[in-house]
């Protein structure tokens, strides 16, 4: 185990260093930021002082390996915009986004789950059609549309929710989110429930696909011919062996919530990390999305050795350690 | 105790300490704002850029303010004039406080001048208002003196974009104390309470203030960058202002009982550029798509032929949805320095044709237009109409568009031949928008520096820089007016398509004035009576 652990670290570092660099390189070529930043009557000079404020006056090259010296000490540079460490800007923001994906994936699982099960169960019911029909539904519709919808519906006509932004915070435990009372909650409801339709009918049909699978295997009926209680059968026997497809998709949606709400985010102006990289790709700020980028890349390939420990732990059959 | 049952306890408690800090959230008569575009730092001398401009006039001030229509109005400042063409005395208000209850003094103005050049990283500086200043001195409390190297009219202009900070905060504060809040005091009407990078901004009356008190004395401003998000927000009763309507959602709006929508025309030109200057130009081809040896964009009967195939009343009314007003000139009529002589060019595809084949191109040639795709209102969809418009008068015009980020640095580098951009005269008179875009472009000089078409006239460069350096308000306005008309009657430097229009949103019984600088002042805003 601890070897499988280091070499993925190791990887790690490969993976972040190429991503620094791919960014860096296409982020200069994409435009000159000093055009964006400085005020349209600027006059050559104060472009000339802004690019040296930057650091924009020296070569690539040398930018670059500025940028890597200062990644070897933890510093990811300074964002152009807001004249802060980049890393911090992003951490500052990262709670917002990481609540709303977490009260996402909690919606999407504990609703997914369930549904699926039924709905594979009981595969020619009138609720389990019900079920496969509205998830066909979650698939098709664009986010952005299904949003406006959700705030037409909750905010204007019926004044249920409040439409836009994020409530206010709460300690809890030590963390600090608008999650933990009602004020804040509310804020969250309909910015979460639209991050999660996708991956609700997702995981409703994944765990449907599993059930049908299993259920006609040779284990279930073994366990059926022991005369075993049905909830011991569906609960442990079956639930554990469809769980291991799950975990994996669960996992990296749940990166994926985490690095791709940048829709939900804008609509529902979330002041989260989506909403930052956005502008900050926009105004052409790359110490920010450089960092954004390296912290993601981190951030899933955490995910999936998390992933992959769970797995060795649901299935026995899986050796970490074994050369692959 | 069961596990269970301990959990449950605990729960219960964090809801019931969720419910009392519930109850005492939010303040009574709080006027909620939904902006268009975050601020990005609350420190006034950090970066130049609208939205942060606007923040920073709640809490600070500046020596000269500029009404709705941008006129200059005392703001510190209770006068000001020049002595003579180089030296500018001002007579500060008295009994001016800061929110620390100290007094405002013309040390204070002083150190804040001497703060501008030295705030680290900064990425647009606000050097360029205090550049031509290179002295200033506190000649005592309340008056001040202010030298410039050669004669500069526009100092007043200049001095609405200089906040003014504290003597102590101005030598000793950095921006993240800004941003803290610690180091945000002020002379203004709204003391700082909490600000939230990309999500929110919170301000609290100052009792002490000296001007009007503002109808609205706690504000919070959210950032809604999404326009329907918006609009949504305002009907949801969520936010009472929003600015910038969607031009999409402007009629609806305007119709509903619910909804107040009030607009102004702005001080924002939306213009072609066409590069007047190089007899090889990178996207000039023949009808075929050769490139074409000669450039016929230098030609001013060809430019002109450009201006008169546009229809620009189609483009206000339809595109813009009437959010726009058709250009004739640099700015809207009311403005300072603009002539009485431009109306919009007419609709006129014949006489465009007919100017073509004087010029010696009765079958037109080939040329792309570059247009930004997220900068100005609807201006992908204004470049597309002006390239129909183009081909219909026999011009093959293909039409590129990208975001502003791409976009402005291609220009910059001159890698364009025909464009589309806007201009925003934030001083509100002509010589903004004439110096930055048709004089001959000279970097020492900071002439032309938005000039892409490296347009270059002897005649509208001398009538232009003696404008500049007249104090006389009056003549300097005639002559503004004379070099408009030269520039773009005479030579076409230019191709004006509109001027913008700036909509505000509110809830019925609120008022506010529209403003031509797209700022969003919570002080502006009245409740009906």
């Amino acid at each position: 185990m601890p070897v499988f652990i280091l070499r993925r670290l190791a990887q790690t570092l490969v993976v972040l260093f190429a991503t620094s660099l791919i960014v860096f390189v296409g982020l200069y070529h994409v435009g000159d930021p000093v055009e964006i930043l400085v005020n349209p009557t600027a006059d050559q000079a104060e472009k000339e002082r802004a690019a040296a404020a930057l650091g924009l006056d020296r070569p690539l090259h040398q930018q670059y390996l500025g940028f890597l010296k200062g990644a070897a000490t933890g510093s990811l540079g300074n964002s152009f915009v807001y004249g802060r460490p980049a890393l911090e800007v992003i951490f500052e923001r990262m709670p917002a986004t990481l609540e709303l994906a977490a009260l996402a994936m909690f919606i999407a699982t504990a609703l997914g789950i369930p549904l699926g099960l039924y709905a594979g169960l009981k595969p020619d019911s009138w609720g389990a059609r019900t079920i496969m029909a509205a998830s066909v539904v979650g698939f098709s519709l664009p986010t952005f549309w299904i949003g406006l919808i959700l705030i037409l519906v909750f905010a204007v006509q019926l004044g249920w929710l409040p439409s836009t932004g994020r409530g206010p915070t709460t300690e809890f435990l030590g963390i600090t989110s608008s999650l933990w009372h009602w004020e804040g909650l509310k804020y969250a409801l309909l910015p979460a429930i639209n991050l999660a339709l996708f991956k609700l009918a997702l995981i409703i049909r994944l765990t449907r696909a599993q059930v049908r699978e299993h259920s006609l295997q040779d284990y279930m009926k073994f366990a059926r011919a022991k005369g075993l209680k049905r909830s011991r059968i569906v609960g442990v026997h079956l639930f554990k062996n469809i769980l291991i497809p799950l975990v994996t998709v669960i996992g990296l949606e749940l990166g994926s919530v985490i690095a791709f709400a940048v829709v939900t985010e804008s609509i529902f102006a979330w002041p989260g990390m989506g909403k930052l990289v956005i502008d900050s790709i926009f105004q052409l700020d790359r110490p920010v999305v450089v960092a954004y980028l390296m912290v993601i890349v981190f951030m899933f390939i955490l995910i999936n050795l998390a992933v992959d420990l769970l797995y060795s732990a649901l299935d026995p059959r899986v050796r970490l350690d074994s050369a692959h | 105790m069961s596990r269970l049952t301990r959990l449950r306890r605990l729960a219960a408690s964090a809801l019931l300490t969720a419910a009392v800090t519930a109850h005492a959230q939010p303040a009574p008569q709080e006027l909620v704002i939904g902006l268009s575009t975050p601020v990005t730092s609350l420190d006034p001398h950090f970066h130049n850029l609208g939205p942060n401009n606007a923040m920073a006039k709640h809490v600070f001030e500046t020596l000269v303010k500029m009404d709705e229509a941008q006129r200059l109005q005392p703001g510190l400042a209770e006068s000001w004039k020049a002595v003579d063409p180089t030296t500018w005395e001002i007579k500060l208000r008295k009994g001016v406080k800061w929110h620390d209850g100290t007094d405002f003094t013309a040390e204070d103005v002083v150190a804040t001048l001497n703060r501008i050049p030295k705030v680290p990283n900064s990425p647009a500086s606000f050097v360029t208002y205090t550049k031509p200043i290179v002295s200033a001195t506190a000649v005592d409390a309340l008056t001040l003196r202010l030298k410039t190297e050669r004669p500069h009219p526009l100092v007043p202009n200049d001095l609405v974009s200089v906040h003014v900070v504290p003597k102590k905060i101005a030598e000793t504060a950095k921006t993240e104390d800004f941003n803290s809040g610690k180091a945000m005091i002020g002379t203004g009407p709204y003391k700082f309470a909490e600000y939230v990078a990309g999500d929110r901004v919170v301000l609290v009356p100052n009792p002490a203030y000296w001007g009007r008190k503002p109808d609205f004395g706690n504000v919070r401003f959210k950032m809604i960058p999404n326009g329907a998000a918006r609009v949504a927000a305002l009907l949801a009763g969520d936010v009472a202002l929003i600015a910038d309507v969607p031009t999409a959602d402007n009629a609806k709006l305007a119709k509903d009982p619910r909804v107040t929508v009030v607009g102004a025309v702005s001080n924002r030109v939306i213009y072609l550029h066409m590069d007047s200057d190089r007899d090889k130009s990178p996207f000039i081809t023949d009808k075929a798509g050769k490139p074409l040896d000669k450039n016929p964009l230098k030609d001013v009967r060809v430019r002109k032929a450009i201006s008169k195939a546009i229809d620009r009343d189609a483009i206000a009314s339809r595109i813009m949805e009437g959010q726009a007003q058709p250009a004739g000139q640099f700015l809207p009529e009311i403005f300072f320095g603009t002539s009485k002589k431009l109306p919009p060019e007419k609709y006129d595809p014949e006489g465009a044709k007919k100017l073509l084949a004087e010029a010696g191109y009765p079958d037109g040639f080939g040329v792309t237009l570059h247009a930004p795709n997220n900068r100005y209102i609807n201006d992908e969809k204004i470049a597309q109409a002006v390239a129909q418009y183009l081909n219909r008068a026999g011009i093959a015009t293909k039409l590129e568009t990208m975001p502003s980020s791409v976009f402005f640095s291609r220009a910059g580098k001159l890698e364009f031949s025909f464009l589309l951009a806007g201009w925003g005269a934030e001083t509100g008179e002509t010589s903004s928008p004439l110096r930055a875009l048709v004089t001959t472009f000279d970097s020492k000089a900071g002439s032309g520096a938005a000039n892409r078409g490296r347009f270059s006239d002897a005649g509208v460069d001398a009538v232009v820089n003696t404008a500049v350096a007249t104090i006389d308000d009056p003549k300097r306005g005639l002559m503004l007016a004379a070099a408009s008309e030269k520039a773009i009657t005479e030579k076409q430097a230019i191709v004006p398509v509109h001027y913008e229009v700036s909509t505000w949103g509110m809830k019925k019984g609120l008022g506010y004035k529209a403003r031509a600088d797209q700022y969003t002042l919570a002080q502006e805003v009245t409740r009906a009576k």
